[in-house]
């Protein structure tokens, strides 16, 4: 009877069964989560590379101490850009790529619950980030202040300054409208039988995602509009003489800024507790403490904001007070790898790329979150703040975190997105060379912080020079081993000719396995059938 | 656990609409932009960029009704469409939020702080001496010279009946719509859509007053600031909240909603109770304390 009702309305309704024919149908006009989700993908590798060319310039001008390629106004600028980009045009990005891809996959639905806003969060995107990326153009040239905006020097940014506000304000238009899209599928779109309990973690850590950015995508929007009218309209939120307190700005900013990145690594959480059960070949260790960490996780994440700012002048307890709730994150933080660790011991396991990535981010994410420890003691920040430790600090949680979660998200299912097998052999060339390198890169970052050099500086004392170059040449290898990325996925969509089975990983559970590889172009036209086979959480198994 | 899966699902065809959206926004946006920088054709294109923003909306939202009238959403489309505005909803209160919470800051820390108190002491001595807290307060510089405010019991407080009643009349207009009693829905709507509008009309003969005879300007320190970010947002959000009571208005006299189901109307509705709300937040810690 269902495929009756299906064809009903097909028929009321242009065939919307069908992959629509032309170019401008497919990909300009398209309600399709998989193809947005390739849009939103293709547009965060791109601007990956972006963003790393720019990380390029900024590590070869740190090669030497000295000024030698670029004028510091510029370098100012590379820093500023390089940041911006990475966060809103890559990772942000490439997080809801996947959660287009996959969360109606996962819970037994045959798109998002928005299918049209859907298209308009992404193709909002690439005019944002032109217009981001033109102030590099102009006279003024770009953002030079840092992608922390802060008053007053970021209002000294001329021509490029109202440009960038505005992109921000496009930028967040999109983030908005993606994390209402997901909220409205995961609450409203799942399969009958897929209960809360049972959905898939990256289903999880994505709705309380979601959550997170509708909270504060907002708050950097007025954020940002209080800057514009300080600086064009004569307001004084941010200027003393006015009665107004630069501060402000700084707990309006990081009232956003912490939540953000916890909005950067909670979906990379998700992916890594999809990998590990699959190639350790058991459940997920603790599932429901996982579910109940990520929601402690997001939840301190909104009283935690002042710890970017113990420098700045707070009163004692303030100091105390965000030194503590910001220590407590790293409780469940801990039961997180916890859980991971415990999934793998004694498992029957295997290192296929994605495996080998997941297991990269457990390690290094954990070095990231043990300095992000260091740096929340209030009294030993007073050193450490804008210096290269917290440079150090914010990369392992990001790079070998977040961008590794989403390498090996990737990895994993690439064979489902494309029908094909990618090249195991390269992967794993890609995987050893970044895990090598991206220590090169960012671990001695670590020393040079704790010797004094500070960030967003292009020149330094010579008493840090062996260490920078020593991290500059990790960040070419790194750089160039992203090439490697980009070849394999070339490779296994337009090339690989080895068939990807439905179920592509052997130890792999959850819906999305019970369709074939490719999907069908609606994953589930009709709400598939749920078990305790389908479905790799069960309720009360565990 | 609710599940609203019928036995198939629906799933809207491609749509122009979106990226129509994005030409529009870009085009404001961008001309927003030069506009601040003083470029003169920018005002123009601004103005296009909001045209292709409302024509969008008309098209988008035009379709939408006219599938929504044509029966083709099921429950689980209408759960949906719920979730989304209660969503917007919640963002447009965090938008809110941050201005709220610059009220509260510049008054319990950065004035005070200014003004010597606890660690703020040198501060006051070594760079503003003489000083002293107070609100309202166009800060230590007094930026954009002496002002007065307005006073919350003249016409803010007859803003705040008018937008309590106009909250009431929007649910006289929804009962109405329960009971199916078509004249009677289209009354309280028109109603609501006069005091909507009646009360923009307030608002901006205040800013007049505030311009020409107080001398509070958007220069007047935070407290101008504070002042005309957060009522001025708020007001274009009534105005917003008008112009769409006014477009339910128009669908209701063309017989559009039903009894049992009428979405469309619930999140207007639910617009307007949230802009009531600020108001209500505004009226207690902008006017009177
Ligand atoms: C155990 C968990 C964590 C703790 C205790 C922690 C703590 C901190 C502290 C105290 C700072 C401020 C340092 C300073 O400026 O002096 C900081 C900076 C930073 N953290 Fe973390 N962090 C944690 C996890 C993370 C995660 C998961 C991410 C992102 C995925 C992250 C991203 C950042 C970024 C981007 C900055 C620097 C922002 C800037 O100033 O530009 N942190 N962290
Ligand atoms: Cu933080």
């Amino acid at each position: 009877m269902s495929n009756e009702n299906t064809h009903k309305h097909a028929h009321a309704h242009d065939h919307h069964d069908d992959k629509p024919t032309g170019f401008l149908n497919r990909w300009l006009f398209t309600t399709n989560h998989k193809d947005i989700g390739t849009l939103y993908l293709i547009l965060a590798l791109v601007m990956f590379f972006v963003g790393g060319a720019m990380a390029m310039i900024i590590r070869a001008e740190l090669f030497m101490p000295g000024l030698q390629l670029v004028e510091p106004d510029f370098f100012n600028q590379m820093t500023t850009m390089h940041a911006l980009i990475m966060v809103f045009g890559a990772v942000m990005p490439a997080w809801v790529g996947f959660a287009n891809w996959m969360i109606p996959m996962m819970i037994g639905a045959p798109d998002m619950a928005l299918p049209r806003l859907n298209n308009w969060s992404f193709w909002i995107l690439p005019f944002a980030f032109t217009m981001l990326a033109s102030t590099l153009f102009m006279d003024s040239g770009g953002p030079a202040a840092g992608w922390t905006l802060y008053p007053p020097l970021s209002l000294q940014g001329g021509q490029s300054f109202a440009f960038v506000v505005f992109s921000i304000h496009m930028m967040g238009i999109s983030s908005i409208m993606g994390a209402i899209n997901v909220i409205a599928t995961i609450l409203n779109m799942r399969a009958p039988g897929m209960g809360l309990l049972r959905m898939p973690l990256f289903v999880w850590t994505w709705l309380i995602t979601a959550f997170l950015l509708i909270a504060v995508m907002p708050v950097l929007a007025g954020a940002v509009t209080m800057l514009l009218t300080d600086h064009f309209f004569a307001t004084s939120f941010f200027n003393a003489a006015g009665g107004g307190d630069p501060v402000m700005f700084q707990h309006i900013f990081w009232f956003f800024g912490h939540p953000e990145v916890y909005i950067l690594i909670l979906p990379a959480f998700g992916v890594v507790s999809e990998i590990i059960p699959t190639f350790a070949r058991k459940p997920l260790f603790g599932y429901s403490a996982m579910v109940y960490a990520t929601a402690s996780i997001a939840f301190l994440s909104f009283i935690v904001w002042a710890h970017h700012m113990f420098t700045v002048g707070m009163p004692l307890t303030g100091e105390l007070f965000f030194m503590y709730a910001t220590m407590l994150i790293a409780i469940p933080t801990g039961v997180k790898v916890f859980n991971w660790v415990s999934t793998m011991w004694k498992g029957s396991m295997t290192f296929e790329t994605p495996m080998l990535f997941a297991i990269g981010f457990v390690v290094l994410f954990t070095i990231g979150g043990l300095s992000g420890l260091m740096l929340a003691i209030a009294s030993v920040d007073l050193q450490y703040h804008d210096t290269y430790f917290v440079v150090a600090h914010f990369h392992y949680v990001l790079v070998p975190g977040s961008v590794f979660a989403l390498m090996a998200g990737t990895y994993y299912w690439l064979p489902k997105w494309t029908g094909h097998m990618y090249s195991e052999k390269w992967g794993k060339i890609h995987f050893w060379l970044s895990a090598i390198s991206v220590n090169i890169l960012f671990f001695p970052q670590h020393y040079l912080g704790l010797a004094g050099m500070p960030r967003r500086i292009p020149d330094y004392s010579t008493q840090f020079a062996d260490f920078n170059m020593i991290s500059s040449i990790g960040g070419f290898i790194f750089g160039a081993s992203q090439l490697i990325f980009l070849g394999v996925i070339i490779h296994c969509v337009y090339k690989s000719r080895v068939k990807a089975p439905g179920r592509v990983w052997e130890g792999a559970k959850g819906l999305e396995w019970t369709l074939s590889s490719p999907p069908p172009y609606h994953s589930f036209n009709t709400p598939p059938v749920i078990d305790s086979t389908t479905v790799a959480h069960a309720e009360g198994t565990h | 656990m609710s599940h609203h899966a019928s036995d198939s699902y629906y799933v809207p065809h491609g749509t122009r609409w979106p990226i129509i959206g994005s030409l529009g926004l870009i085009t404001m946006m961008s001309s927003a932009a030069f506009w601040v920088n003083n470029s003169e054709v920018a005002p123009w294109t601004f103005l296009a960029g909001v045209l292709i923003l409302i024509v969008m909306l008309f098209g988008w939202f035009g379709e939408v009704i006219r599938e929504s009238e044509s029966g083709l959403y099921n429950a689980q489309v209408d759960q949906s469409f719920r979730m989304g505005m209660m969503w917007f909803i919640f963002s447009e209160v965090m938008f809110f939020a941050v201005f709220f919470g610059a009220l509260f800051y510049a008054r319990m820390f950065a004035v005070p702080w200014l003004g010597g108190e606890g660690t703020g002491a040198l501060t006051n001595d070594l760079l503003w001496q003489g000083y002293s807290a107070t609100w309202p307060t166009a800060g230590p510089a007094e930026l954009g010279g002496e002002f007065q405010t307005i006073p919350a019991f003249g016409v803010p407080f007859i803003n705040t009946l008018i937008l309590l009643s106009s909250g009431l009349t929007v649910t006289l207009a929804h009962h109405a719509l329960k009971m199916d009693n078509r004249p009677r829905l289209i009354f309280w709507l028109l109603a609501t859509v006069f005091l909507g509008f009646f009360f923009v009309y307030l608002q901006i003969s205040e800013y007049k007053e505030a311009y020409q005879h107080l001398g509070l300007t958007l220069g007047s320190g935070i407290y101008g600031s504070t002042f005309f970010m957060l009522t001025g947002f708020h007001g274009m959000h009534v105005t917003l909240g008008a112009i769409m009571l006014t477009v339910i208005a128009v669908r209701s006299m063309r017989g559009h909603f039903k009894p049992e189901n009428h979405f469309g109307f619930e999140a207007v509705a639910w617009y307007w109770h949230f802009v009531d709300v600020v108001w209500l937040g505004l009226f207690i810690f902008v006017y009177v304390y």
